[in-house]
């Protein structure tokens, strides 16, 4: 029985994050005021028959943790 | 003296590097699913978007068949150089301190960049204080007494990094090898670093590309240093 997981990944705070700030500039342009704190990741998407080896997924290929946190959400649907 | 040069789906730059390699010793392409490195006495990695980059560049290919073997190479002292992705697969496998990120201007740039080769008595730069290796022509120019090389630099992927502690180990040990000239740091690396070895000084990458100047028909020759110091690094070793 397999489970859905997603995976977050997003730039390590402190990091510059060229593509959030881009975003952050934009969203005014267009009319959106009042935002704030905007960074840019990755999300993946797996189903996995043992979700314990998600952390190591994560440390091993999914996200680099030298410059990335990852967030593990898990989905039994 | 035998150069290896890894070829990945996606490599772009393996012609251009085994063209270079060619102009100091013997050079061969090794396949990337290949384990056998076919007695090269030195690697390189060379530029492109192995494996397509997805994921992160460098993800993938760090986990290749033909990876597994350059990693025990260099964990036995062997001399391998990284290029562009090459030096993202570097980082990937952890041969090599720190990561790279998108350029903070969020493009692909090319352009001709100015390099101060810092570390001047390096395995990858002991050719380079006296212009570019087999090349007649001196050095064009120097920084604070460090040789300058003119060669190009073309990517979206960049930015080097690493934290505060990384660095301060890099710069005791002498590990910073080249950075960027004034106004030369498009990507926004941290403190102008262009190419980093490893403690031992057996592994090195840069995201430019020596390998594109080897020949002044192109406008420049000052990367052929960068092979010629690895010659005489593997045929000093040998004496």
């Amino acid at each position: 029985m397999s489970v859905r997981a997603r995976v977050l990944i997003r730039p390590k705070a402190g990091i510059l994050d060229p593509q959030g700030e881009a975003v952050q500039r934009a969203l005014p342009a267009l009319g959106f005021e009042g935002v704030a704190n905007v960074h840019v990741g990755r999300l993946v998407e797996l189903d996995v028959d043992d979700p314990s080896q998600l952390e190591p997924m994560c440390e091993k290929l999914l996200a680099n943790p030298l410059v990335e946190d990852y967030e593990i959400v898990l989905n039994d649907t | 003296m035998k150069f290896g040069v890894l070829q990945f789906p996606g490599s772009c730059d393996e012609v251009d590097a085994l063209y270079a390699a060619r102009r100091v010793g013997d050079a061969e392409l090794l396949w990337h699913g290949e384990r056998d490195l076919k007695g090269a006495d030195a690697i390189v990695v060379p530029g492109g978007f192995s494996y397509g980059d997805y994921l992160r560049a460098g993800a993938i290919a760090r986990f290749s068949p033909v990876m597994e073997s350059v990693i025990a190479f260099a964990h036995d002292g062997g001399l391998v150089l990284g290029i562009c992705n090459g030096f993202q697969v570097l980082c990937e496998a952890r041969l090599l301190p720190g990561a790279l990120l998108p350029n903070a201007n969020l493009r692909f740039t090319f352009r001709q960049v100015q390099l101060e080769v810092v570390e001047g008595e390096t395995a990858f730069t002991g050719a380079c204080g006296s212009g570019g290796g087999s090349s007649a022509d001196p050095p064009h120019s120097s920084v604070g007494g460090h040789p300058i090389l003119s060669i190009p630099a073309k990517h979206s992927w960049g930015r080097y990094y690493a934290d505060g502690g990384q660095l301060a180990t890099m710069r005791e040990n002498g590990q910073v090898v080249l950075r960027y000239g004034p106004g030369e740091n498009f990507n926004g690396s941290v403190q102008d670093i262009a190419g980093v070895r490893n403690e031992h000084g057996n592994v090195f990458g840069l995201m430019p590309h020596p390998e594109h100047a080897v020949d002044e028909l192109t406008g420049s020759a000052d990367g052929l240093c960068i092979f010629t110091s690895m010659r005489m690094a593997v045929e000093g070793a040998r004496v």
